[in-house]
């Protein structure tokens, strides 16, 4: 009961990190990667001479491919340039294999087109299953349009969604400002396994109230609104807790134990379950009570 | 009763002979499952992925699918020159959203190849259509073995580029399928003078270094056509038409974007996999059977078939495995956990009730698949958006094994879970109580 009573603070709560977030992201900008800005990536390790990064970076100046290098590891360099020709690519080993026990670990090099199509389509994406979601609970809750109509029920749940989605850009809008990270495909990813675990927590809550709005209704107890949401969250908020910490477990070791390629991956699924969690909880079931609450002072 | 413990321990059998196959198809090379390995992807493997994009503004729209076929056979076919150890070569439409109108495209993935130079030479090469006269030195030799291209076949100079069209024709005598040929107006000319002057010998065609054909030349010919006649079924001769409509490379390509990971690092990011999935593994275990005990028990076994269920489709179907398709999997052990907390937190609800441990099972499994159900088919829509929409395979394998994560954690939960809760059959009791229950404090 107490998460329905006290639902102001956590509209606060809840407002200040959107508020935060989308400042961050403003301010800051998302820092694209080159799945979405097209460019190349090149990771390269020394095993003898490790030549410093100052002298890597000279003798990439004359090739203008506006190449920047970054340490990686202990003996190795990620370098980043524009999109390049593969014959440029060559030339640019040339100049790099002149010290000693050097090798290419990765390269990637993505053309402009492709850059531009990904970023597309990955905010295509988040569009549709945000609509897919809606729909799809709209379609689940048909049945319960007393107190609160069942579209609502959808309405209520991307707007917790968004806020869902909205944390993690946030942070890695930070981190993009303050230490480089760069959102790639696998982020955009990342925001749409949250937009789909979220929706799980939050249909569990919907569900119990929906099934205590009929036992309700059944038993004629004349409990109101308010009170049932309540009971639903209390009820399921073990479940919630649990099952959230599975999960984030997993991604905890996946963080820690799962190597270079999956870290920010891994990272943003932490943040993103986390406000997930929350936001199905402290968000979208009070914001139920306070919709229908604001119907009834609207037909008074 | 005795059906579900029968049920369960048939379960618990074929689930240790299942995982003694994953673990021997890796580890152990002489047994039968090693027939059965994991496909890995390039991100763990070492190799190059290449994405062409391929010009079919110059054809029109009914050939289109024709030339992207045949550009598909020409690459592979120089692919296979390689020595590559299961390369793909896959045309791909760029679908929804890619960029303006239907954009077609070819993606190469070269497994172990890591001299990205090499392979972008050789397929971007433009290819060749010759037409050459066996030379004398090649009838007289008893060995065609080691003879060079050259001293074997000398070359006309007539190519590829004098060729106006070819089309399939049927032998009226032999009703065999052929192809039929038409040279342009200097073709004809060349042409003429080529079959002129060597009448009986051998005229083979090369595409790309290969003889496709070796005819004999029977008479001059003036009218710049041709017949090939040779063993072709009507699937070849359409195939050779194809070859040589298009000239070589019926479609001009242009590099979109590589990648290329070292062994190595593939090595060390598997590795990297699959350690966090077993400790990911333990730790969710440990959670479980000390918060929810002896359910926690029935739970870790029901995700411990969870995963060999996952990793024995893995392996039928094929899934290429990357380093997002690991972080998928772990990702799905965490969330395959949802479906047993489901059950078990109904069951204790309606223990509270009062109902005795057998009937709050079932009323707890009742209860909660339509949660479980709705709050799963969220992410299938998830997995389905992302698998249509992916801009890279690295995000479709994510999706897919996202997505087979998610079916199979509702079916081990409705069948696993179940049938081995209800085998244990434990006598309503203050003890069953006790581990039934859960939490530290209780």
């Amino acid at each position: 009961m107490h998460i329905v009573k006290y639902r102001k603070i956590f509209y606060i709560i809840s407002a200040i990190l959107m508020v935060g977030s989308i400042g961050a992201i403003t301010f800051w900008g998302l820092n694209p990667g080159i799945d979405f800005k097209g460019g190349a990536a090149l990771e390269i390790e020394y095993t003898k001479n490790i030549p410093t990064q100052d002298v890597v970076q000279a003798s990439l100046t004359p090739l203008n491919f506006d190449a920047s290098v970054r340490p990686i590891g202990n003996n190795g360099y990620l370098i980043k340039t524009k999109s390049i020709t593969d014959s440029e690519r060559q030339a640019m080993e040339d100049v790099l294999s002149k010290e000693d026990g050097f090798s290419v670990k990765q390269f990637s090099s993505i053309g402009p087109i492709l850059g531009a199509e990904a970023m597309r389509k990955s905010l295509v994406s988040i569009f549709i299953v945000l609509i897919c979601i809606v729909l799809f609970i709209t379609f689940a809750f048909r049945h319960v349009s007393e107190p609160v109509a069942s579209w609502k029920y959808g309405l209520i749940t991307v707007f917790a969604l968004s806020h869902d989605v909205l944390v993690p850009a946030g942070v890695f809008a930070f981190l993009g400002h303050f230490q480089g990270v760069e959102i790639d495909t696998l982020f955009v990813t990342a925001l749409l396994v949250v937009l789909g675990f979220s929706v799980h927590d939050t249909i569990v809550v919907f569900d119990r109230v929906r099934e205590n709005l009929r036992i309700s209704k059944d038993e004629r107890d004349k409990k109101d609104f308010e009170q049932i949401v309540g009971e639903s969250i209390n009820q399921t908020f073990v479940r919630s807790i649990n099952t959230s910490l599975t999960t984030l477990l997993a991604l905890v070791v996946l963080f820690i134990f799962g190597g270079e390629a999956t870290r920010m991956f891994s990272l943003a699924l932490l943040i993103g379950i986390t406000v997930g969690t929350y936001s199905s909880v402290f968000l979208g079931s009070p914001l139920l009570v306070t919709v229908q609450k604001y119907q009834d002072r609207k037909s008074k | 009763m005795t059906k579900t413990r029968m049920g369960a321990i048939l379960l618990l059998i074929a689930g240790a002979f299942l995982g003694y196959g994953i673990y021997a198809s890796s580890n152990v090379p002489s047994s039968y499952f090693s027939k059965f390995p994991f496909q890995l992807g390039l991100d763990l493997n070492g190799g190059t992925h290449l994405t062409y994009k391929a010009d079919v503004s110059k054809i029109a729209g009914g050939d289109v699918n024709s030339a992207m076929q045949s550009l598909r056979d020409v690459i592979e076919r120089r692919v296979n020159l390689f020595g590559v150890t299961e390369p793909t070569v896959q045309v791909e439409t760029g679908g929804a959203l890619g960029s303006e109108g239907a954009d077609y495209r070819l993606a190469v993935e070269l497994p172990g190849v890591t001299d990205v130079k090499q392979a972008v030479e050789l397929i971007g090469k433009t290819p060749s259509l010759e037409f050459r006269i066996a030379t004398e030195a090649y009838k007289n030799a008893t060995s065609t073995e080691n003879m060079k291209l050259e001293d074997a076949f000398a070359s006309t100079g007539l190519d590829g580029k004098y060729l106006q069209k070819a089309v399939v024709e049927l032998d009226p005598t032999t009703r065999q399928p052929t192809v039929g040929i038409t040279f342009n107006t200097e073709g004809k000319a060349l042409f003429a003078k080529i079959t002129k002057e060597n009448i009986g010998q051998v005229l083979a065609i090369f595409l790309d270094g290969q003889p496709i054909t070796t005819p004999v030349i029977r008479s001059e010919i003036t009218d710049g056509k041709a017949q090939i006649s040779g063993n072709f079924d009507t699937k070849s001769a359409q195939q050779l038409v194809r070859d040589l409509n298009y000239g070589a490379l019926p479609v001009p390509i242009e590099l979109l974007s590589t990648q290329s990971v070292g062994p190595t690092l593939g090595a060390k990011v598997l590795k990297a996999g699959i350690f966090s999935g077993m400790i990911a593994f333990i730790v969710i275990a440990t959670f479980l059977i000390i918060w929810y005990r002896l359910p926690g028990v029935v739970a870790v076994v029901a995700l411990a078939l969870y995963t060999i269920l996952n990793l024995v489709i893995f392996k039928l179907l094929h899934v290429t495995l990357t380093a997002a398709g690991i972080a998928a999997f772990i990702l799905s052990i965490g969330m395959a956990v949802d479906a047993n907390i489901l059950i078990f937190e109904r069951t204790k609800e309606e223990l509270k009730r009062g109902k005795n441990l057998d009937s709050a099972i079932r009323e707890g499994f009742h209860r909660a698949w339509t949660s479980i159900r709705d709050s799963n088919s969220s992410s299938i829509i998830t997995a389905l958006v992302l698998y249509y929409f992916a801009s890279s395979s690295v995000v479709k394998g994510f999706a897919l094994i996202f997505g087979i994560g998610v079916l199979t954690s509702m079916f081990t939960a409705i069948t696993a879970t179940r049938t081995l809760l209800l085998a244990l059959n434990m006598k309503d009791g203050k003890i069953s109580r006790f581990l039934f229950s859960s939490g530290i404090l209780k």
